[in-house]
């Protein structure tokens, strides 16, 4: 694994919200195809690490650097990380009033595909290029021609983040509390798809608070993240300690630290 | 009050030389029409339905009886304004009829003056019967000068297939008012589909003072679109009142693009139980547009449903006004009202005023509203450029969704699409 190249590097991030530093000092690299998992207690920085490798305008990057694919992330606009293969799944997808999930979908392929230099899909190719993702995770197109996340279930939502995961192809997709709100079967279809969307080439950072989903999901590299740090790092067998142990004995330890 | 004399006088012209052909009832309800708009004068702030709403543009302006045009436009001319080529269609310029350009079908969609003379007993039976004139000057002033207008008439159990197109066009030469009066009636049971377009050929400034009636029989089922694009300088008033029978459906479209100033007085009379209502509106404006919609659902009888969508877009210096009342009356009960007003503000220059207003003296009803005023959701512009969609085209995006919402709910896809077009033409630029 340490042969491969690095996609995203993280060194000494620290960021603040509205004037509070959530980040202090968080490292992380991830190499092309691994999966890794970050964990830890509620408000212990989990969310604004996703929001601000996403490029959410309201986290501020006071120090440190982030590297994806050799670039310095914090000089690209969201969109142009998006275009160049970043992918945040959203804890908490937006709805979007009046644009049908096909059109929206379509309207953020394209611009990645022009991006890419590839001609852009008209309404009747696009069409293809879905119907093939869906099969290959297994979803009907029930959720298409509805507004964006409009009256969607919690389910529904989480799923439909991952669809587009699916269809707009990222290089490093980032799962952001992916399981909330979810229910067995419902976690069960989440990860099921995620794990038909692994490949070389295809890098995830799964947040979560809680060790379920990755039971269905088995990552490469587990770290703990408590108050702004990563303070242990291991094995999918980590999870499982968590579980068992929560999440106290961790925090004391970076009381400490 | 130099304009009402003015008004007052050129009717009292008309009256004498030149009205003369009308029957006696049709007469008297002209003369209602005069003395009660010479008694009410032009709104003023200082009145409830009129607070955000000046109307002294009209009020101070000079305005004349439409003559009959000089040249009759080509087909060709108003081919951007008609959806379809085929099908019933009624074309009116500077307010008068134009036989040439207009394809009635038989006396069910004809000119209104046409079936005064020739179907007066059904004229008479519904004409002013439902449109308000008291405490309303602009429809009084309106029902003063009846004359001419859209007549749809669909017989019992009959269903118009087509959609029917009423098409009134400005010339803009003069500075003109006309008051156009519109009459629909669905007997029971009865379908159709209506679009009522009002535009211009021209630049110029003129005022269109507009009533529609629409008079739905138990079990029929309207759809009206209802297309406000007049001219950028232009004032367009207009009043539109349904009275719905017992399980009839109502689907009330309406799109203000056009016009400096206007104002649209949206009456609904649930008269009989099960009425099913949607009342569904966009304003896009811009500039120092200026539009005002004040709406009325009137739930008089019970078990009916009523869904009002109202957004708002608003940019440069516009502003939007949107009143929503909703009265439930004694015994409507088991009453679904539900109303959303949403106002979408592009600049900080623009301005939006909502407000809902709820009358409800049933007890088992339900009734919910909700209105918003503010910019683009940061949230959704975020989401969109997470997705690669550029900033500027995020806004974009998300300002068409707000006016998709609405025509969506249209079902004349050829319209749905030539608005959809007019949309995307005004985001574009």
């Amino acid at each position: 694994m340490a042969k491969q190249k690095a996609l995203l590097e993280v060194k000494q991030l620290r960021v603040a919200v509205a004037g509070n530093e959530i980040l202090k000092g968080v490292d992380l690299t991830i190499a092309d195809g691994e999966v890794h998992a970050i964990m830890g207690p509620n408000g212990s920085g989990k969310s604004t690490l996703a929001q601000v490798l996403a490029g959410h305008p309201a986290y501020e990057v006071r120090a440190g650097s982030v590297k994806y694919d050799g670039k310095d992330l914090f000089d690209m606009d969201p969109e142009e990380r998006a275009r160049d293969g970043v992918f945040l799944a959203f804890q908490y997808p937006v709805e979007i009033r009046g644009i049908t999930n096909s059109y929206f979908l379509r309207s953020a392929l394209n611009a990645i595909r022009k991006h890419r230099g590839e001609p852009e899909l008209d309404p009747i190719d696009f069409l293809q290029v879905l119907e093939q993702k869906l099969k290959a995770i297994g979803w009907d197109d029930s959720m298409m021609n509805r507004p964006v996340n409009e009256g969607f279930s919690g389910g529904e939502k989480k799923r439909n983040e991952i669809l587009q995961l699916a269809v707009l192809e990222p290089r490093l997709a980032i799962l952001d509390e992916t399981d909330s709100g979810l229910d067995i079967d419902a976690l069960k279809t989440v990860a099921h798809a995620v794990n038909q969307l692994r490949g070389p080439k295809r890098s995830f950072l799964i947040v979560t608070h809680y060790q379920r989903l990755l039971n269905h999901i088995t990552p490469d590299v587990v770290h703990v993240l408590a108050d702004g740090r990563i303070v242990k790092s291991g094995g999918p067998e980590l999870a499982q300690e968590l579980e068992a142990k929560g999440y106290d004995w961790l925090r004391d330890a970076a009381m400490v630290s | 009050m130099a304009h009402v004399d003015q008004l007052v006088g050129s009717y009292r012209a008309w009256a004498s030389n030149g009205a003369g052909r009308a029957p006696a009832w049709l007469k008297d309800l002209r003369e209602g029409g005069i003395a009660r708009f010479h008694e009410l004068g032009f709104p003023n702030m200082k009145q409830e339905a009129w607070r955000f709403t000046s109307v002294a543009p009209i009020a101070e302006g000079s305005f004349e009886q439409a003559q009959a045009p000089a040249r009759v436009p080509t087909l060709e001319a108003i081919r951007p304004f008609l959806l379809f080529e085929a099908g019933p269609r009624l074309v009116f310029v500077d307010g008068f009829f134009e036989r040439s350009l207009s394809t009635p079908f038989f006396d069910d969609v004809q000119s209104l003056a046409h079936v005064v003379h020739h179907r007066q007993d059904l004229v008479r039976q519904y004409l002013g019967k439902y449109a308000a004139t008291d405490g309303r000057p602009f429809s009084a002033l309106n029902t003063a000068f009846v004359k001419d207008g859209a007549f749809v008439h669909v017989p019992a159990r009959a269903n118009i297939a087509e959609p029917v197109q009423l098409l009134f066009l400005a010339t803009g030469d003069k500075p003109i008012v006309t008051h156009p009066r519109n009459l629909v009636v669905l007997e029971r049971e009865a379908r159709a589909s209506i679009v009522e377009t009002y535009a211009s050929l021209g630049k110029g400034a003129y005022w269109t003072n507009s009533v529609t009636e629409i008079v739905v029989g138990d079990g029929a089922r309207v759809d009206y679109h209802r297309v406000q694009r007049e001219a950028a300088r232009a004032y367009h008033v207009a009043t539109t009142q349904t009275h719905q029978g017992r399980d009839s459906t109502v689907h009330l479209h309406t799109v203000a693009f056009g016009a400096a100033l206007a104002r649209h007085d949206i009456g609904t009379v649930m008269a009989g139980s099960g009425g099913t209502l949607i009342l569904n509106g966009l304003y896009l404006l811009a500039g120092q547009q200026h539009a005002d919609h004040h709406t009325t659902i009137d739930h008089a009888a019970d078990h009916c449903e009523s869904h009002e969508y109202f957004n708002g877009v608003l940019d440069e210096k516009s502003r939007g006004v949107f009143t929503g009342r909703i009265i439930v009356r004694p015994g409507a009960q088991k009453t679904d009202s539900k109303q959303t007003n949403n106002n979408l503000l592009l600049s900080t220059d623009a301005h939006a005023d909502s407000q809902p207003q709820l009358e409800i003296y049933a007890d088992d009803v339900k009734c919910t509203h909700g209105s918003t005023v503010g910019p683009l959701d940061p949230r959704a512009l975020f989401y969109l450029r997470s997705r690669g969609i550029a900033d500027a085209d995020a806004r974009r995006l998300l300002t068409y969704g707000f006016a998709a919402e609405i025509l969506g709910r249209m079902d004349v896809v050829a319209l749905r699409a030539e608005l959809d077009h007019i949309v995307r033409d005004r985001l574009a630029a």
